[in-house]
């Protein structure tokens, strides 16, 4: 066992344990306990080192000062929309920067008996746990300051939930545990946004963040997520669906980096008829590395898949994307499509991509592809040729190629947060991001 | 205008064009035309400073600067315009804001301000409607999923906004129809004027009839073989270029 692991257990104990999840919270423990601790050997950690964890003494939980203190609201802006907003800080929620709930949600602790019975029924049943370590510590760490959305059959949510968890420093290395359970009912349609921030301060807490959803049949669900922390957050996240029959999942997601950045995205196709969209973006620099694995797991016939995942890995950072999709024998005529592409901006910039298509059903239709490259020169030669100087024609370009993706995101309000500060990644002067549209 | 003096150019260590001399004067129009590989594309991106091209003798003088000490850029914004034989889609960069950025450069180059956006809006749509080019065209992504005469016209649209004082067409005609070679000569004949040159490079007398030039020039094996007025491009339109060729090896 290695010291992470037994710091997380300590970790647990410390937290109060309601009857109510002490099964979840048992299971989990376990499962940590037992597990074998990743190294260069294991396959779903083979280029992310888990150091970083082993590094710092995450010896205590957040109190909930974190959330009174007055200062961590100035260093970051909101997303602009109209929706219902939910704030944690440092995992601890924070009702004064939080709004009033409409029905369909939450807070764990605050749940009253049928909503117990929904997230007693769910939680820790969509994720498969033995698979995904982290998950396992998440129940383990399961407590009620989780966020419940549950949309009755045939209900569509008024307003987008947007959930903001923000990290601060700590004087002694934090952790924090931020869970989130949706179940949509059949027939019915919602939309999640959650955007983890931090200060502006260097960081030092590590946060291990689970979502985990359920669509019921011919039900909706759009997501997002957001991550632009500091970039010596430690974070592990993961976001794990089942779809029902005819269900919808559209997901967009983009993260910066840090010493340890690790999103596992895993969807099970369970219903006929689903379909996936999925829409990622990265974006490490100076030493920072982010990695996404997805997982998409084709269980029955006619299920559709598209899956687009594209980064801009710059300086010395690394970048690793491991797209798996698995189609079972019995997935007929699924049709399941995977791109990822990646830039290169610096020669010591690194990308360990890997598509992995498992087939098992013989009528069925599947494309992948995988691309590293720098910045086409026919291009960059274009926007010269006609004025324009290499500086800013490289902003453009570098901004170009994720905005192919940006500029399908559902959300206007996610749009317009993120062009402008995604291109000020490619340069700090405004002279060159001047002539960039965020429409 | 521009003054070539023995100019020899290199693609991957082959020596492609072999001591080109091309003289043009403000206001002419001159056109090259020569056989597939004589180096009829290589000139226009030598000129306008494509990096694989690797300049290796001679001399090109553009209103009395030397072109090879200018950058892309600097060169574009002197005043010189390649409108290319296959224009590059770039997704994610809408044409509107390439076209701007463009514009601007060209502006801030002569000391004036930024164009403002509204003022640019208007211009970029007058001037797509002369080379019959929807305005929904800026909005896309830049020569994203055009056909080729969108693309080739969607060139013209920028010299006409950038004004460059010396065009070179390379091979603005091939891949289009004869109502699209209209609408592009139409375009390049508007723009013609006493201090604007340009260099129309072409495999085919077609384009010729629509674009008047008063010098033409075939190019074999990498140098100029033979001048003469525009009846030589129907004498080659007749004869072919083999009987030039023939002198040159």
């Amino acid at each position: 066992m290695s010291d992470f692991q037994q710091q997380a257990l300590h970790l647990a104990g410390q937290q109060d344990s309601p009857e109510w999840l002490a099964d979840v919270r048992k299971s989990g423990a376990q499962q940590w306990l037992h597990a074998p601790w990743p190294t260069r050997k294991t396959e779903l950690w083979k280029y992310t080192p888990l150091a970083p964890l082993q590094k710092s003494e995450f010896g205590r939980w957040a109190d909930e000062s974190a959330g009174k203190a007055a200062d961590w609201q100035q260093t970051f802006e909101w997303l602009e929309l109209d929706a219902t907003r939910l704030v944690f800080v440092n995992g601890v929620f924070a009702p004064e920067a939080s709004d009033e709930l409409p029905p369909e949600l939450v807070r764990f602790g605050d749940a009253n008996a049928d909503q117990k019975k929904v997230i007693e029924q769910h939680l820790g049943q969509i994720v498969d746990s033995k698979r995904h370590l982290f998950a396992a510590l998440s129940n383990a760490w399961a407590s009620e300051d989780g966020v419940l959305l549950h949309v009755p059959r045939n209900g569509e949510l008024k307003k987008p939930v947007y959930v903001v968890h923000v990290s601060t420093p700590t004087e002694t290395p934090a952790t924090a545990n931020q869970r989130l359970l949706v179940v949509l009912e059949s027939g019915a349609q919602a939309s999640v946004i959650e955007h983890f921030v931090s200060t502006e301060d260097t960081q030092n807490g590590f946060v291990n963040s689970l979502a985990e959803v359920e669509v019921g049949d011919n039900a909706h669900f759009y997501h997002y997520r957001i991550n632009l922390e500091e970039e010596n957050l430690l974070h592990v996240g993961g976001t794990h669906v089942n779809l029902q029959r005819a269900a919808q999942f559209r997901g967009f997601t983009i993260a910066q980096g840090s010493p340890l950045k690790r999103i596992d995205y895993q969807i099970n196709h369970c219903g006929e008829g689903a379909h996936l969209d999925l829409q990622g973006v990265y974006l490490p620099r100076n030493k920072q590395l982010v990695d996404y694995h997805t997982n998409v797991e084709h269980k029955v016939p006619h299920g559709t898949s598209k899956e687009i995942f594209r980064g801009i890995i710059g300086d010395s950072a690394k970048a690793v994307f491991n797209g798996r999709i698995h189609i079972h024998p019995k997935a007929q005529k699924t049709l399941a499509e995977l791109s990822n592409k990646n830039l290169l901006t610096s020669a010591k910039a690194e990308v360990d991509t890997k598509p992995e298509l498992e087939i098992y059903a013989d009528d069925v239709k599947c494309a992948h592809g995988a691309t590293v490259s720098q910045l086409n020169r026919e291009a960059m030669f274009y926007l010269q040729s006609r004025g324009i100087s290499r500086a800013e024609a490289q902003v453009m370009l570098n901004f170009g190629f994720i905005n192919e993706l940006l500029k399908d995101v559902a959300e206007p309000a996610v749009r317009e947060y993120l062009g402008p500060r995604l291109a000020q990644l490619f340069s700090p002067n405004s002279e060159l991001l001047k002539h960039i549209s965020y429409e | 205008m521009l003054n070539v003096k023995d100019l020899r150019a290199s693609v991957e260590n082959e020596e492609i064009l072999k001591g080109l001399s091309l003289d043009i004067k403000p206001g002419e129009v001159h056109a090259i035309m020569g056989p597939n590989g004589s180096g009829k594309s290589t000139l226009g991106n030598v000129l306008t400073g494509r990096e694989a091209y690797e300049v290796t003798g001679g001399s090109v003088q553009f209103n009395g600067k030397d072109l090879f000490e200018l950058e892309p850029e600097e060169r574009a914004r002197e005043g010189l315009f390649l409108a290319f034989q296959y224009p590059v889609e770039i997704p994610g960069v809408s044409n509107m804001e390439f076209l701007k950025a463009a514009v601007d450069a060209q502006r801030e180059h002569q000391g004036e301000d930024a164009i403002s956006s509204v003022d640019f809006l208007k211009l970029a749509r007058e001037t797509c409607k002369q080379v019959d080019l929807d305005p929904s065209f800026l909005k896309r992504g830049v020569n994203e999923g055009f056909s080729g005469g969108e693309k080739k016209r969607n060139e013209i649209l920028q010299m006409m906004l950038l004004k460059p004082r010396l065009c070179i067409l390379d091979e603005t005609d091939s891949g289009l129809d004869i109502d699209a070679l209209q609408v592009v000569a139409d375009g390049v004949n508007a723009m013609r004027a006493q201090d604007r040159s340009f260099l129309v490079v072409t495999h085919y007398q077609r384009l010729l009839n629509y674009i008047v030039p008063d010098k033409v020039h075939v190019l074999a094996g990498g140098r100029i073989v033979k001048t003469g007025g525009k009846e030589l491009a129907h004498e080659l339109e007749a004869k072919g270029y083999s009987w030039l060729e023939e002198g040159v090896a």
